[in-house]
């Protein structure tokens, strides 16, 4: 596969993945909101320091520069913007259902037409739509190559925000009602409730969202899928240890976060999710370095003409 | 039919569906069955095609916006006799162009023989002298090519230029098809209409033949300029269907006479590189060297015959229009054959007598530069203003190898939905052919039929605003007339399950006695 197109792939897929949960986390942010309407500015900016927005103004408008805006580079529509600009890069190994699909989500979400919806509906549009995308990924795609590093982009992304999400609640003070907030950005509220049912305390909502190895957007489950779709990608059998630092990288989250002390867990949580989010750019880095940036060669840097 | 041809304006053309006084027999069927549907429906449909294209993002880009390629609800109808004339002629033509284009780069017999001034071809902005005593491994140099055809008063298709470079728009011709298909079911499933969906295998058949020798299983890519070329739809989609890679230029490495990809399990090499970029813009090691699109190198590598550009590098040659003044002595002298296709009459400026004639007459001629594609650059007399005239007379005597004149050719026109109403416009036809060597000729049934949208506009090409028509060709056989008096033979009746069942476990029991005779016969 083209070094091009698989940097293409994956990101797509990462964009697709912060599209879809930039909705989920400025869905919980204004559940929040609604909880505890004091200082809203502070919490808006928060909010924006979270996602890697610094702004200087008082009262920032979260649904202007987290979802409509479309030349903020922390909103939905840009990254749906980006996913489309690199799978039109990439149209001919794009299955044409999933760039139609794509096209036609961000076609429909410009120009204003977003502001119209309530803010409601419209996060249930986005995360359908993002489904459908990646449904459609799914079941049209080979799972090669291609489909690894789609995967591989979404699943790293996935670690990326999840671990942010998870923060909000610790923006919110760790109430009950925060962290429920959390697992319905998750879309885990159901699956949460079966299993410890309804009277589970804070703690077990962040041990649910860390450590659960069946639910599938846990940090622990979306780091599996991520060090499988390296391995896949990677030479088939490695004696000592996996040869690429991107494995290492991920590998050794998960273990640190898997073998937690229970008591721990919700020790300097930020902190860890900070961690996180730093061993997720570090990983980009190096997948880049050995997948993407292509066979060292000689390369025509241009003349005079 | 009343209704949609009712106020129908007679344009001073030949019109392809409507005559006076009634409708062309060719398209009959055609115009009753959209007369069923009426006006409203049809317009309907119209809207129907624009947002799918839309939708699918069938556009072009024109200063870095996308817009969806304007296509007309009202398909062009060809004969099929019609079109086995034009796929003769094409055919006759792209030979007679490899031959050229072949012998321009090596023997030179057309220049000893006289049949053509070597002048003329060497002072041709796309001649290029490094492409010289480069041989192609299966003798094709024009390996795609698109013929621009325009039907004059007399309904007589003729050869207005030539495309050996990067004629592109055949994927308009199908994903026409396929939109016209979707909106006019009904029509569509009347005719037996040519299929043009072989189009990408016989161009991966073609690209494949002409791999260097001694490659069993050739690599073949497409090479684009990129996305913000106007036809990367067009790369993209050649390259999906083709099911080969669509490559950019920095994804190729040309090191030691061979060209590689950088894939992500490091190099492999290439055998066939279909290319979308112009010539200068190919290897800036050779040509342009400010180009950040090609890969340099390239043309070393195909000169050691381990790659093969497609369209060779220097075809331009071919297209210019000084040259295509010659191509029906060219086509004698090559093929020892007359012209199938007509050309359109041509002064040559050079020439002083013919200069002369033309400088006199400048209001009444459509004067092109040679090297002109897009419909750049040209002037068409009757419509010019006093000054344009006044600047391209200066130009011409400045440079009278850099331009041709023509007379004014009226193009053939065919209904054309405009706001709602059915107008005629004019149109042209490129029908491309696939060279793979030898006899091996395919031309796709049809081409692109583009229409120039704004009223009495003779310029058809899509950087003018121009949009293009379904085409349909009619198979031999005659279309199936709907007949509305005699209803179509009962509806097939449907067998009843039992005696499916029944049915399939007879031939079951028949084919294993079969095999056990066959077993016993063996034994």
């Amino acid at each position: 596969m083209l070094s091009r197109i698989a940097d293409s792939l994956f990101w797509i897929g990462r964009y697709l993945e912060r599209a879809e949960d930039t909705c989920r986390i400025v869905e919980v942010h204004l559940h929040q909101r609604s909880d505890d309407p004091s200082s809203p500015g502070e919490a808006a900016r928060n909010l924006l320091l979270l996602m890697g927005h610094e702004t200087r103004e008082d009262e920032p408008d979260v649904l202007d520069a987290l979802c409509y805006n479309e030349q903020s580079p922390v909103s939905f529509l840009s990254a749906l913007g980006s996913a489309r600009e690199s799978a039109r890069r990439a149209r001919e190994t794009v299955p044409t259902e999933v760039w139609e699909s794509i096209n036609t989500t961000w076609l429909a979400m410009r120009g204003g037409r977003l502001q119209r919806m309530r803010p409601a509906s419209m996060f249930k549009l986005v995360r359908e739509r993002c489904a459908v995308i990646a449904g459609l990924a799914d079941s049209t795609m080979s799972h090669d190559e291609g489909w690894l590093f789609l995967t591989l982009g979404r699943s790293i992304e996935r670690i990326d925000m999840t671990s942010r999400l998870i923060a909000t609640a610790s923006l919110a003070g760790n109430t009950p009602r925060a962290w429920d907030h959390v697992l319905g950005g998750c879309g885990a509220h159901h699956a949460f409730l079966q299993r410890y049912g309804a009277v589970a305390a804070d703690r077990d909502a962040a041990e649910f969202l860390i450590l659960d190895r069946v639910f599938p957007r846990s940090l622990i489950y979306t780091l599996g899928t991520a060090v499988d779709a390296l391995e896949h990608l990677g030479p088939a059998f490695q004696r000592i240890r996996p040869d690429d630092p991107a494995s290492r990288l991920l590998g050794s989250a998960k273990a640190t976060l898997e073998f937690l002390p229970a008591e721990e867990i919700l020790l300097d949580l930020p902190e860890q999710m900070a961690r996180l989010q730093v061993v997720c750019s570090q990983t980009t880095e190096s997948i880049s370095e050995r997948y993407f940036e292509g066979s060292l060669a000689a390369t025509w840097v241009g003349g005079a003409w | 039919m009343r209704a949609l041809f009712d106020d129908y304006p007679p344009g001073e053309a030949f019109d392809e569906m409507v005559r006076t006084g009634g409708i062309r027999e060719t398209a009959e069927s055609v115009v009753s069955g959209m007369a069923r549907l009426g006006l409203e429906e049809l317009r309907g449909r119209a809207e129907y095609l624009r947002t799918t294209y839309i939708d699918q993002g069938i556009t072009f880009d024109i200063g870095g916006e996308e817009r969806p390629f304007p296509l007309d609800i009202v398909p062009r109808i060809l004969r099929a006799d019609e079109f086995a004339h034009v796929e003769q002629g094409s055919r006759q033509r792209v030979k007679a162009l490899d031959a050229f284009l072949d012998d321009v780069y090596g023997e030179g017999r057309c220049f000893s023989e006289g049949v053509i001034p070597r002048h003329v071809v060497v002072t041709s902005p796309h001649f290029h002298r490094a492409m010289w005593g480069v041989n192609t491994p299966n003798g094709v140099r024009a390996h795609i090519s698109g013929i621009d055809l325009v039907r004059g008063d007399d309904g007589v298709f003729r050869v207005l230029e030539d495309n050996v470079r990067s004629p592109s728009g055949v994927s308009y011709v199908m994903t026409n098809r396929r939109a016209i298909s979707a909106a006019l079911p009904e029509i569509a499933a009347q005719h037996r209409i040519r299929p043009v969906d072989d189009y990408p295998s016989e161009l991966l058949k073609a690209l494949r033949a002409a791999a260097p020798s001694g490659v069993a299983d050739p690599t073949v890519v497409v090479l684009t300029p990129g996305v913000y070329n106007s036809a990367y739809f067009e790369h993209a989609m050649l390259a999906r269907m083709m099911g080969v890679e669509l490559v950019e230029g920095r994804d190729l490495v040309a090191h030691g006479g061979h060209v590689s990809l950088r894939t992500t399990r490091g190099l492999r090499p290439v055998h066939v590189i279909y290319r979308r970029i112009d010539d200068e813009f190919l290897d800036p090691a050779v040509f342009r060297a400010d180009s950040m699109i090609g890969c340099a190198g390239l043309l070393n590598a195909a000169r050691a015959g381990n790659v093969t550009i497609a369209n060779a590098v220097g075809n331009g040659v071919a297209d210019d229009k000084l040259v295509y003044s010659y191509m029906p002595d060219l086509i004698r002298f090559y093929l020892g054959e007359e012209p199938i296709l007509a050309s359109v009459d041509t002064w040559r400026l050079e020439e002083p007598e013919a200069r002369e004639e033309v400088l006199d007459r400048l209001d009444e001629l459509v004067v092109k530069p040679v090297d002109g594609s897009g419909g750049k650059g040209i002037v068409i007399g009757p419509r010019a203003s006093q000054e344009e005239l006044e600047r391209l007379r200066r130009q011409i005597l400045k440079d009278a190898r850099g331009w041709i004149a023509q007379p004014v050719v009226q193009l053939s026109t065919v209904p054309t939905m405009i706001d709602g109403e059915l107008r005629p416009r004019h149109v042209d036809l490129r029908p491309f052919i696939v060279n793979g060597g030898g006899d091996d000729i395919y031309v796709l049934p049809g081409g692109l039929t583009r229409v120039a949208l704004p009223e009495g506009e003779l310029v058809v090409n899509s950087s003018q605003g121009g949009g293009s028509k379904d085409t349909w060709v009619l198979a031999e056989h005659t279309p199936v007339h709907p007949q509305p008096a005699a209803p179509p033979p009962a509806v097939t009746q449907s067998v009843k399950m039992s005696e499916q069942v029944l049915s399939r476990v007879i031939r079951h029991q028949h084919e294993q006695q079969q095999q056990q005779s066959q077993g016993v016969t063996s034994c």
